[in-house]
This record gives C-alpha cells, structure tokens and sequence, in this order.
C-alpha cells in the first residue's frame, strides 16, 4: 500500500506482490514527474487488482489516468508519449487485452529504435497480470512470455517475489526502452519478506538477471512467475528423499541470463525448465536450445526435461484447468525422470 | 395399459389438486390483447421510427414474462452459486436488463444471426438454451452447453455466436460500421447502454454518449431498454429496416444492470445504492410488464405468481443438476482443439504426459 511508503519500516517485512509494485511505482512517480500510469479504472476504481490503489488520490488527474476500453488507442497513445519524452506505465488490465494492442507494442514500441538508426527511444512500460488465474476459461488465461520474449526490441520481466516485483517495476520504469513486466494475478496477494535492501528508494533489480533461490547438487530446475513456488516445494519433497534441486528464478525473460543457468547445469548435470505457459515455442524451448549452443551440453547427463501448460485453449472445468497447469506432482516427476529414477 | 392409467391418474389428481385460485383464473374473462402507448424513440438519420403504440396479447404477454422473470432467476442464482465458490472465475451478470435480451429475440426471427460480449447468460437463453444447459456451464460439468470448456463467457447455441470475452474493440466497431454501410449488409449494431463500462461511467469515457448517433453515416435509434415493448417494436422496425436492403441500423437500448460489473465488483463505489434502488423501484422490466398486464386484464396478479412458482422451481431443478452432474472426463481435455480431423496426441504438462485429441 501506498500509505506504507511512509511509515519506518522494521528490518523484514512482510510486503505482498501487490504492495510491493505499488511501492515501486509510487516512488518513481515521486522521483520524476515524467513518469504517469495510464489504463482502464487505473485511476478512481485503485485499479482493477487495486494494485494502483491510493495513487490517484495522491498524484491526480494529470498522472493516474484513467481510460476508455480502447487497448489499442491508448497504447498508441502511451507510446506516442514516450516517444515524446513522458516516461508512461501502460496498464493492460491483463495481458490478454494487449493483443488488442499488439502492434503498437511490436510495431510502434520495439522495433522503432532500432529502425530510427538510434535516433528514437522509447521509454514505455507496458505491465498486468498474465498467465493463468483461476477459473477464468480460454481467453484470459494465456501466457504471453514467449510471444513477448521473441521480439528483439523489447525487454520483458517476469516476477516472482514481491522484492522481484518492486526491484523489476523500478528497473523498467528507470529503463530507457520498452519493457515488458508480466505480472500474475494470483501472486499479487502473496506475503513476502523483503530483504532491508529493498527499503531504499534506490533499490533495482537489474534486468537480465536470474536468481538462484535455493541451492542445490543434484538438478537444476529454471523457472519464472508463480511456477517458482511450485519448484521451490517440488525441492521440499525431494529434499526428504535425498535429492537437492538448485532452483532459477528467471526473473528476466529478455534478454536470459542463460549464463546463469550454465554454471548450474555445470554443476548439477541434470536441467528441467518450469513455465505456466504453452510449450511449443516456449520460454523452456528456447532454454534447451541455448543449453545445447553451448558449454553447458557436455555437462548434461540426460536431455533437459521440460514442464508446462498443457497444449491446450484454457479451459473452464476445475478438473481439467487443474489438469492443463504445471502442477508440483508433474514437476517431481519430472525431476525424477530427468535422474533416471 | 397399467402405466398409461396410472400417468392418466396423475395428470387427473393433479388437475384436482390444484389450489382454489387456479379455478378462479379459468373462470375469469381476460382480455386477448391490449393497446399500449410506448415511448417515441429519438431518431438519428431517420424519418420516421418505430410506432408509439402496440399491440400485446395476452399470450405474448405471459410469454414475455415469464422469460424474464426466467432470465432474473437465473442469475440470482447463478450470483448465490458464485458466492458458494460452485460457480468459479468471471461471471457477469444481466439482472436488470432483461427486457433487452427478451424483447429483442421477441423482434427477431430464430433464424437470424446474434453475437454478443461477456454479459451473455440472458442471450443464451433467449436464443434457445435450457437453464439447466446454462447452470451447468457455469459450474462447469459435462452437462454444460460447451461440455464445461468454456465457462460463463463462452457459451454458444444456434444462430448464437457467444459469448466474448475479449472487447476494448471502440476502433473496431467503427471499421465494423464502414463495412457494414459500404456494403449494405443488413446489420443490426446493438448498445446495451447500462451507463457504465466496469467502473467507469459512460460521461468519463466517452466524448459524446450519444451512442445511437456514434453511427455517424449510418441511422439510428435511442430506445427505452427498461421497457420490453419499446426494445420489441424498435427491434421490428429495425430488422425490417435492414431487411428491405437499406442497410445497417443501430440501436441504443438504455438499460441498467442492478449487480457490479462482474462478480468481483460490489458495484457501489461508482455508483449509489439510491441510485440502484430508484431504477428498482420505478423502472424494473419484470414490473413494469406486470403492471401492464393486470391493469389491461391480460393476466392476474395470482397467475404470475403462479409463473414466478414455476420459474423457480424450473430454476431449483436446473440449479441441482448444475451441482450434482460430474466434471467432464480428465481424458476429454485434448479433445475439440481441430474441426474435422483426425484424432492426434496432445501434450499435458511434460512430455509423458498424453491426451488424445478427438475432433
């Protein structure tokens, strides 16, 4: 929360996802006035997650707007600004809707750096929640890290942790090109302890690099957003039995610290990739890809396994949604299969 | 023989059973019909509009209410199923708005084409689904009308296009509009005009809320969305507008949705509950029809009554189905990817995971 900015602050506090990307925007709307966040019920509804909650009673009309259902027109309008020499935070109420808007994200945001000659930056955030929430069937429920990762031009981050989200969301604001944040819907209510780095309005975490959450021996698990809790208990259980998983969190989809993914597969000899979105021409693809272009191949002892969402559109029913995420049973398996178990 | 006596026992003892008032109500002389003043529409682009008086029959009269009356069950209990967690994800819900979805089928023909955004659960039904098939899509079983795949926002019937889950479309309705009025197209463009997109009220996003004229080159007509005669005669009159070749028409409906925006919105902190409770009280669909038909002696208040038992109890019936059918089978999660191909594998979660995908 917003109010929570003010206040001192005990050593470790619990913070949750949402908290933490509203801090992170509230002190960079605070630090530099070119800076305004722009999307639908953003401004008087607190956002529709409420993950804007407060800032529009705070910073007004001129820096929390709110707009039409228009993704497509005010994207272009964002991008307009930026290219004009504002710094916009455009909110798509999920990711879904930024098909709506996709060319002014590709065509008009990315790539016109590169094809003004470095003449033309573009220092825009596009961010919402994507990827799978609960229940919310075929048309809201994609991931889009690969379709958005695929794009040179574009930076795109992917959170976990709410010292992840506050670090990342500062970094992409402060970041001079266009950055996409892919949030999660169902992290945005998830506690957690942030360190008394992340206190300091200066805090950042840099783009294009992964963090290793917990260290392991045996295999090395990568993984980015909500599927990193699931990997970190999948190593839990796998713990008991003997088996100690080094686990990645991405953090960063472009450009991926594949560097920090090698030195582990040095180490551990076994790789199994980790994401919620659809697995042909995936984020896990590209990983296995980069692994075997370089020194990391000779290290491996059996072919990186790869864990997903189901081939499939989304859908309703509980029991087949529950089938068609990456659960932590199909990751154990996985990890089990990768060690020849 | 044993059988067909004992059905004819029952429907006799049925007969008998019924209460005093349903004897009475047979015995009354009702009207057949009725002459009722509706209100003028305002035209854009148009000469001449839908007439200001119609005629109601009596069994158009019953028909009419007790489709609504249906509609308003539904989703009062599709909000009670959501709050018991047994409806999951969006669910959007149209109570308020019923004359809209009903009078319009009332203008139509089974055999013309509908499409319509998220706020779908009244269309679905007035375009032919059963509660039950509805119910048990929300709550995501087999019995579903999508087999339980698709969820409130995604159901689809005959001549029904859903169902979308997916707008944010203001440029595209204008290129929509260009074509439909280069090539003539018999279209009927249709604006539920509840006064608010999610939180945000139609003055805050909308530079002219004028919608029926936001056709520009093509006419259109503002109508009174609470008042299920006015949305019957505009949508004759405009169906027969695009039918006679002239081209697309649109129609503005002012209406008002009594529930949030969805389920996870209360609703209240764009808008007052005085405002809420004076729509109910002066301008409610169901009530005003009512209205109608008892002070033209087209129907008694104990016969609608005895249509509000009926609705619930057909609600009631579908809501238990909703509840007690099955999930779909695990094995049916590949299936319906392609049209008309031959069964594949999918994949699951990793790669030993298989599904079968059946067309």
């Amino acid at each position: 929360m917003a109010v929570v900015a003010g206040l001192t602050r005990r050593p470790l506090e619990q913070v949750t996802v949402r908290e933490a990307i509203n801090q992170g925007m509230d002190e960079e709307l605070e630090r530099d006035e070119k800076v305004f966040l722009l999307g639908e019920e953003v401004a008087q509804y607190d956002g529709a997650y409420k993950v804007s909650r407060g800032l529009w009673k705070k910073y007004g009309d001129k820096r929390i707007i709110d707009t039409p259902i228009s993704e497509m027109g005010f994207a272009g309008i964002a991008v307009g600004a930026a290219m004009a020499g504002l710094r916009p935070i455009c909110e798509f109420m999920t990711f879904n809707f930024s098909m709506q808007a996709i060319d002014q994200v590709i065509n008009s945001a990315a790539k016109t750096y590169y094809m003004s000659g470095g003449f033309q930056p573009v220092p825009i955030v596009f961010r919402g929640p994507n990827g799978a929430s609960a229940g919310v069937a075929a048309q809201h429920s994609q991931c889009f890290a690969a379709w958005y990762g695929h794009c040179p031009g574009l930076k795109v981050v992917s959170p976990w942790s709410s010292e992840d989200a506050k670090g990342l969301i500062k970094s992409a604001i402060r970041d001079n090109n266009p950055v996409v944040v892919l949030e999660n819907e169902l992290m945005y209510g998830v506690p957690f302890e942030l360190p008394p780095e992340a206190q300091s309005k200066d805090f950042l975490i840099p783009i294009g690099k992964a963090k290793i959450e917990r260290q392991g021996t045996h295999v090395t698990i990568v993984s980015h957003s909500r599927p990193v809790s699931h990997c970190l208990e999948a190593a839990t259980v796998l713990s008991k039995e003997g088996i100690e998983c080094e686990v990645i969190n991405m953090r960063t989809i472009r450009p991926m610290d594949i560097e920090t993914i090698e030195a582990s597969v040095m180490k551990t000899n076994h790789l199994v990739t980790v994401e919620g979105g659809w697995p042909q021409f995936g984020v896990g693809a590209e990983i296995c890809a980069r692994i075997m272009e370089g020194p990391a191949f000779n290290f491996l002892d059996a072919p990186v396994v790869r864990v997903t969402g189901a081939d499939v559109p989304m859908p309703y029913a509980k029991v087949l949604e529950d089938n068609s995420v990456p659960q932590v049973k199909d990751i154990i398996f996985a990890i089990k299969k990768t060690l020849n178990m | 023989m044993r059988k067909m006596l004992a059905a004819v026992s029952r429907v006799l003892s049925g007969v008998a059973q019924k209460p005093a008032s349903r004897v009475l109500v047979a015995s009354r002389n009702f009207a057949n019909d009725a002459t009722f003043e509706i209100k003028k529409c305002d035209l854009h682009r148009l000469e001449e509009g839908p007439p200001v008086t119609t005629v109601l029959t009596r069994e158009d009269g019953l028909k009419y209410y007790r489709m609504m009356q249906t509609v308003r069950r539904m989703e009062l209990k599709a909000d009670q199923l959501y709050k018991q967690k047994i409806i999951r994800g969006f669910c959007h819900l149209c109570d308020g708005q019923e004359a809209c979805c009903v009078g319009l089928e009332a203008g139509i023909n089974p055999t013309d084409h509908l499409i319509t955004a998220y706020r779908a659960h009244g269309f679905t039904f007035t375009r032919g689904l059963s509660v039950r098939a509805i119910l048990a899509e929300l709550t995501g079983r087999r019995g579903g009308c999508a087999k339980g795949k698709g969820g409130s926002m995604h159901m689809y019937a005959k001549n029904f296009y859903g169902g979308n889950g997916i707008v944010g479309a203001q440029g595209q309705i204008f290129e929509a509009y260009n074509m439909a009025a280069l090539w003539k197209l018999p279209c009927i463009f249709i604006c539920e005009n509840n006064r608010y997109g999610m939180g945000t009220s139609v003055e805050r996003a909308a530079a002219s809320t004028d919608y029926y004229k936001r056709g520009d080159f093509i006419p259109g007509l503002r109508v009174d969305g609470m008042d299920i005669l006015c949305v019957r005669e505009a949508t004759r009159f405009a169906a027969a507008y695009c039918r006679s070749g002239k081209g697309p028409i649109l129609m503005e409906l002012q209406t008002y949705r009594y529930h949030g925006h969805s389920m996870s919105d209360p609703g209240v902190s764009y808008r007052t509950r005085e405002e809420i409770q004076e729509v109910r009280s002066k301008s409610d669909p169901i009530m005003l029809l009512k209205d109608r038909m008892v002070n033209s002696n087209l129907a008694s208040v104990e016969e609608l009554k005895e249509i509000d038992v009926d609705v619930r109890k057909e609600i009631e019936d579908a809501a238990q189905f909703a509840t007690a059918d099955p999930e779909p089978p695990l094995e049916e999660l590949g299936y319906h990817i392609y049209c008309s191909d031959p069964p594949f594998e999918v994949r699951g979660a990793n790669q030993w995971i298989k599904f079968k995908s059946i067309s």
